[in-house]
């Protein structure tokens, strides 16, 4: 019995974990240590109309329990991502998500236009909640008329449903995800990083050379649980939850929150083989609290009594 | 093949000051290929510190399945490191990155080994293989003050060995580019703080080289993008290097450092 398969729009699941944008390059890396066959999908590193470099480094600075990133988008550009990175990954039966990111409204409609036509993409992730981009990114993330518009653009151009990944660095998440399911969005991805610093104890300058970072890591899981309480009661979009996700343990909780899948980010960097083990403990786990299938968990933060599927723990 | 394992402890030993000396025992030994590859560390099985530490090997001995690395003191990671005793099992990801070419000299040649603080410890593993291949090695040492020193009697038994401190209290005053410029030699391996290579790659342009360099890590096996550096025929441009994967060590004039 597969007790974790999920059916979201364009994407069919043997199960719901997938690693996340950023945190797994185009999987390369990844594959010398299992079969990535085993993941649910793969969601790719951001890939922009052209190649970028990214920012200058140090780009990581650890924190309690997370650690801030400001890498700036680095990618080879839309050309070489269609041509070397997603025929290599179409050796693997695992639907890609395609995660796009610019600096201008037609930045992401080129992209989108194009990368959505790859047989192994399945999904798109729009990236509008980069914190390390000087121009573009976040604006579009934070504006709900700007971000509700963008969505527009790139739905009218793709040719798969489109995932809108928020940002938690506005006032109002709720207002955010509703702009873009007006916009026409098929589903949410979130959340992206917090924005934080960290300064050095003997210089008393930023680390990062970007001098702010997006923060992730366990150290965020709760606003991330709190946003996605909110939304996917405002909402009926599915939402793919992330932040600090690095057990079944944490999957499970996602899920009472509102979420139908999960990414995992920062944890393959502590531990490449994470996504599998998570993957192989889940089973067990639902056994555990008495869950037939995942999606009972769904929701159960805040669903009635009498939406509750029977529990018989 | 990288491989991720639970290691035990034989020995932890403080060399220095603040300088401490681990041996464990690792499977993954039979996979390192070259000295100056490194290993990455989980220091605890908690969400604090959350990351890996890259550290270099210094040596092994692939009959004993063994590896020694050392490292500095320095931090929240190592001070929980410099805790662990022989017996407790070490979470350890490697080996990683590639190493220093030793076949890239000829018998009789001569290879000056430039080591920096911390950065001395993979030369170790390098004099060693570059004896046993019949090159002669010099090894120039450079350390903040005489409590910094370690390594100098080990370095010592395989050929003629100098060190400097910045403060003079051991050794020739000032730096190891102090020193080097009275010697004579075939190739350059170095290891050491990014100010220490930058001289050397400006002063010894004319000589092979091949230097180590350090970076902030993420990941440590090439996917996370946070240890990058230009190359140096496109200083500005989108191509680049990864310090973990495609480094720690780069021939000179290679990469930007």
């Amino acid at each position: 019995m597969n007790r974790l398969n999920v059916e979201l729009p364009g994407l069919n699941l043997k199960n719901p974990i997938m690693p996340a944008s950023g945190c797994f390059g185009f999987g390369r890396e990844y594959s010398q240590f299992y079969d990535l066959n085993e993941l649910g999908a793969i969601m790719i590193k951001a890939t922009t109309v052209e190649p970028r470099f990214g920012n200058p480094t140090p780009r990581v600075a650890e924190t309690d329990a997370g650690m801030l990133n400001a890498i700036g988008l680095q990618n080879p550009g839309l050309e070489k991502v269609l041509s070397e990175e997603l025929p290599w990954l179409s050796q693997f039966d695992v639907p890609i998500i395609a995660n796009v990111a610019g600096s201008l409204e037609e930045d992401y409609v080129s992209v989108a236009s194009e990368i959505s036509k790859a047989a192994n993409v399945h999904a798109l992730e729009l990236n509008i909640s980069c914190p390390n981009v000087k121009t573009g990114g976040i604006a579009f993330g934070t504006i709900p008329e700007v971000a509700k518009r963008l969505t527009r653009k790139v739905k009218e151009v793709s040719k798969v449903p489109v995932y809108v990944k928020l940002s938690p660095n506005v006032t109002n998440i709720v207002e955010m995800a509703r702009a873009v399911e007006e916009g026409g969005a098929d589903g949410l991805t979130m959340i992206n990083t917090l924005v934080g610093m960290r300064l050095d104890l003997k210089t008393g300058r930023p680390i990062l050379a970007n001098n702010t970072g997006g923060l992730s890591g366990p150290a965020i899981k709760p606003v991330a649980i709190r946003m996605i309480y909110e939304v996917s009661q405002a909402v009926s979009l599915p939402i793919i939850g992330m932040g600090g996700v690095q057990s079944a343990e944490d999957v499970i909780e996602y899920f009472y929150a509102g979420a139908s899948a999960v990414a995992v980010g920062t944890a393959n960097f502590v531990d490449p083989f994470v996504c599998p083990t998570i993957i192989e403990e889940l089973p067990v786990l639902l056994e555990k609290l008495g869950f037939e299938h995942i999606s009972e968990c769904k929701g159960r933060s805040w669903k009635k009594h009498g939406e509750l599927t029977y529990h018989r723990a | 093949m990288i491989q991720k394992e639970l290691c035990q402890i034989i020995s932890q030993t403080e060399i220095a000051d603040d300088i401490f000396e681990i041996t464990v025992k690792a499977s993954m030994v039979s996979q390192i290929k070259a000295p100056g590859q490194f290993v990455h560390i989980r220091v605890a099985d908690a969400l604090d510190p959350l990351l890996r530490r890259p550290i270099s090997i210094s040596s092994f001995n692939s009959v004993k399945g063994q590896m020694t690395m050392i490292y500095r003191r320095d931090g929240k990671g190592t001070t929980k490191l410099s805790e662990m005793k022989p017996g407790m099992e070490l979470d350890i990801l490697g080996p990683l990155g590639n190493g220093f070419p030793v076949e890239e000299m000829e018998i009789g040649e001569t290879a000056l080994l430039v080591g920096g603080g911390i950065g001395v410890p993979p030369l170790y593993e390098l004099s060693t293989q570059l004896i046993a291949r019949g090159i002669k090695v010099i090894h120039v040492l450079g350390f903040q003050t005489e409590s910094a020193v370690f390594y100098e009697q080990e370095f010592l038994k395989n050929g003629e060995t100098y060190v400097a401190t910045v403060d003079g209290t051991y050794g020739t005053k000032g730096f190891v580019t102090d020193v080097i410029e009275n010697l004579g030699f075939d190739a350059i391996y170095a290891c050491g703080p990014t100010p220490m290579l930058k001289a050397l790659e400006r002063l010894y342009s004319d000589k092979k080289m091949f230097l180590s360099l350090e970076e902030r890590m993420g990941c440590g096996i090439g996917a996370c993008f946070a240890c990058v550096c230009h190359k140096a025929d496109d200083p500005t441009g989108f191509s680049y290097k990864k310090v973990c994967s495609d480094g720690p060590v780069f021939r000179a004039g290679e990469v930007v450092i």
